[in-house]
């Protein structure tokens, strides 16, 4: 696998994630495009792992165990505040501010 | 370490430290068990004196008479840099004489407080303290070194201000104890500073060391050496209550009067006298501050004694005839005669150590009649009392032997430690003119010190009883554990002499050589007089002769039948008014220091640097800071995530381009 395609694969998918995060209002897209944000760095320690070591390919797998736990956890708030307000839209989670 | 009796000298000062501990645990604990507490109290000081004895007898007996003092390290105590103190006792000619002085009258003393403080309840507490300054005065001049010595030097001047407010339920005797300790400090800061200049100029703050570089590191008669000992001398000052910063020691008379014989006669006060003859070299080498001693002395000695004159507490009375023979004291050791000081602060010791407890007897004995009759009279006030030979005729007879010694009678103590303070000053007046004006000054101290103590006794002892009808039949002798004391004193006051008996009576001067080793390299240094022995005669006939006059002219033109007790007396008017309010010293005081000083700090640092600048730009606008911030940035806070995402995400891409460039 050559490198540079790799890396432009996964800087176009960070920059969707991020596009993502910032536009979308629905949490659970925006939850995805997190997902999407970190395993486009996964391709990157991957990508680079063939010229820099294995080092980076063990270091994916940290990602994924910790992208695992974020998402029970993500996964379980989302539930809880549609509960509570009936509705996933990040617009409406506005508690933080005063008043 | 010598492998005689000597090395045990540590453990004088640790019996007393085991006293405070054992007798402060039980006023804790139980203070009722005073059985207990005066055997623990009284037992430590008299095994201290036994060690004190037994160290004495055994620096004798060693093979070669030491030089230089004997030094005993025991611990690092501040190891920084070049500044290297050891927690070190050392034993000298001088050291011995003022530990045998502290332990043997301060375990009279503490036999003598039994008895009259058996009815206080805080008798443990009062114990626990009085060992306490045995421990630190042990430290005081057993130290071998300035930090060590200030250890003690500061220890005693806590233990002084703790039993001064002994009794601090009554606000004025708080008070007391406060001034004494302030007044103290004042002094103190000169000490530290001396210090500071000695470590600067000679790199070490051992005895032995700073002596020993002093007379090549320090210029005789430079800016430096007399710095440092009139600094020194600002210390002493305030410990043995001198003028300027003699105030405080009338006041300390609201503490017990034992304590009054122990700390404020006989020993913590004569600290300042020891620490001037301890550095009698330093003082050799700046002939300025010498004559400042001795000048500050005599027209102490002469102030002193005019207001004594005056004053109707007997205490009071003592008060300022200590305050006037401790600066006898600094009369004789600022002219060099190192020797007569200690000699005078032995003597000293023994008749006003003497006239405190025999004035205790007295307020002891006034103090119960009018507590059985209920009266709130003052039991120190000499109008109160009168005729009182009658009921106590063994503190009338101990009380007259003090009179006679302090006065300058003829064999008593006094007469030839005062004789010799006296010639000195006038064999220095040979060389130095103005010596002859502090002997003038000593001489007429003289006359006042013999008249004023004859009129304690004729007011005291003699004349109608002015008590009161009742009181009259409660008035009695103080039980034997108080009298005991009270005469090994009257023969110590008596024969107290023998101790240095000039050559001019063919006597050894046994004092003068011992404390030679000591006195030595300090006297090589200063101008040597010497007075043929019919001027030394003459001199002696002329002290006798105005001790004389001033006892005889007292008991002729005072007239105790005169007198009315204190409640119904008429104020003074004139110049003796002048002199029985104490020259108004403490007003001028107040008006010069107290209150500026008072004004400075409410109306400048308390509500301007402390309420406008502190409190109000500092604390309240810290505040006022952090909170016109928040209302500043608050538009920020909008609660949107998506809002904070972006400005998230700029922040990382400003970062990042930060990185890059």
């Amino acid at each position: 696998m050559l490198l540079s395609p790799a890396l432009a694969i996964s800087a176009v998918l960070f920059t969707l994630g991020v596009a993502g995060v910032l536009l979308r209002r629905n949490a659970i897209v925006i939850f995805m495009c997190v997902e999407l944000m970190l395993n486009a760095v996964n391709l990157t320690f991957v990508a680079l792992a063939q010229s820099l070591g294995v080092g980076g390919q063990v270091f994916v797998f940290f990602v994924m165990a910790v992208a695992a736990a974020e998402a029970a956890v993500g996964l379980a708030i989302i539930l809880a505040v549609y509960r509570h307000k009936q509705s996933v839209s990040l617009q409406n989670m506005n508690l933080l501010k005063d008043g | 370490m010598t492998g005689t009796t000597v090395d045990l000298i540590w453990l004088a000062p640790a019996l007393a430290l085991l006293g405070f501990v054992l007798n402060g645990a039980l006023a804790l604990l139980r203070p009722s068990a005073k059985t207990l507490v005066s055997v623990i109290g009284a037992g430590v000081l008299l095994a201290a004196f036994a060690v004190a004895i037994a160290v004495f007898t055994a620096f004798i007996g060693l093979p070669t008479a030491p030089e230089a003092p004997l030094v005993f390290r025991y611990w690092s105590w501040i190891p920084v840099g070049t500044l290297q103190v050891d927690f070190a006792f050392q034993v000298d000619q001088l050291s011995l004489v003022m530990l045998l002085v502290v332990t043997g009258v301060g375990s009279l003393i503490h036999l003598f407080s039994i008895g009259y403080m058996k009815e206080d309840p805080g008798y443990a507490r009062y114990f626990a303290y009085l060992n306490l300054f045995v421990f630190f005065m042990l430290v005081l001049v057993l130290g071998a070194s300035f930090p060590v010595m200030f250890v003690g030097w500061e220890g005693v001047g806590l233990c002084s201000y703790l039993l001064i407010g002994f009794w601090f339920n009554d606000a004025v005797n708080a008070n007391a104890g406060r001034k004494a300790f302030i007044m103290n400090r004042i002094g103190d800061f000169g000490f530290m500073v001396a210090m500071f200049m000695i470590f600067w100029s000679t790199g070490s703050l051992d005895f032995d060391t700073v002596f020993a570089h002093a007379p090549t590191a320090l210029a005789a008669g430079g800016t430096t050496i007399t710095a440092i000992t009139l600094l020194l001398f600002l210390g002493c000052t305030g410990k043995s209550a001198q003028i300027p910063l003699y105030t405080w020691l009338p006041d300390a008379m609201a503490g017990p009067t034992p304590v009054s014989a122990l700390i404020h006669a006989a020993t913590m006060v004569t600290a300042g006298v020891y620490l001037v003859a301890r550095c009698n070299l330093l003082f050799a080498l700046a002939p300025v501050s010498s004559a400042v001693v001795a000048g500050v002395g005599a027209l102490t000695a002469l102030f002193a004694a005019t207001i004594a004159l005056k004053q109707w507490d007997i205490k009071k009375v003592l008060a300022y005839s200590t305050i006037s023979q401790l600066g006898y004291m600094f009369l004789a050791v600022g002219t060099g005669a190192i020797s007569a000081g200690i000699f005078h602060l032995a003597t000293h010791a023994f008749f006003k150590a003497l006239l405190f407890l025999g004035s205790g007897s007295v307020i002891y004995a006034m103090h119960h009649a009018y507590h059985a009759t209920h009266s709130h009279e003052d039991a120190q006030d000499m109008r109160n009392m009168g005729g009182l030979s009658r009921y106590m005729p063994w503190t009338t007879v101990l009380m007259w032997i003090a009179t006679l010694a302090i006065a300058g009678i003829p064999v008593l103590s006094g007469f030839f430690s005062k004789d010799e303070i006296l010639t000195a000053a006038f064999a220095r007046g040979r060389i130095h003119p103005e010596w002859l004006v502090f002997w003038g000054f000593g001489l007429a101290t003289a006359l006042l010190t013999a008249f004023y103590m004859t009129r304690l006794i004729l007011y005291t002892f003699y004349g109608p009883n002015r008590t009161g009808e009742q009181e009259q039949s409660h008035l009695h002798e103080a039980p034997w554990i108080m009298t005991g004391p009270l005469v090994v004193l009257g023969v110590l006051s008596a024969i107290g002499g023998i101790l240095n008996v000039p050559a001019l009576y063919h006597g050894g001067e046994w004092l003068h050589h011992w404390l030679e080793p000591v006195v030595h390299p300090g006297a090589a240094l200063r101008p040597e007089a010497q007075l043929s022995s019919a001027t030394e005669w003459m001199l002696v006939g002329i002290a006798v002769a105005t001790a004389i006059i001033g006892m005889v002219g007292a008991w002729r033109l005072l007239r105790p039948q005169d007198l009315v007790p204190a409640r119904s007396a008429p104020e003074e008017r004139g110049f003796a008014r002048v002199l029985r309010n104490k020259w108004y010293i403490d007003e001028i005081y107040d008006a010069l220091f107290v209150r500026p000083l008072v004004w400075v700090s409410r109306e400048v640092l308390w509500k301007q640097v402390d309420q406008r600048v502190i409190d109000g730009a500092a604390v309240n606008g810290a505040a006022r800071g952090a909170r016109a911030l928040g209302w500043t940035n608050r538009w920020l806070q909008s609660g949107q995530v998506g809002t904070y995402v972006a400005i998230f995400v700029v922040g990382v891409l400003l970062v990042l381009w930060r990185a890059m460039s």
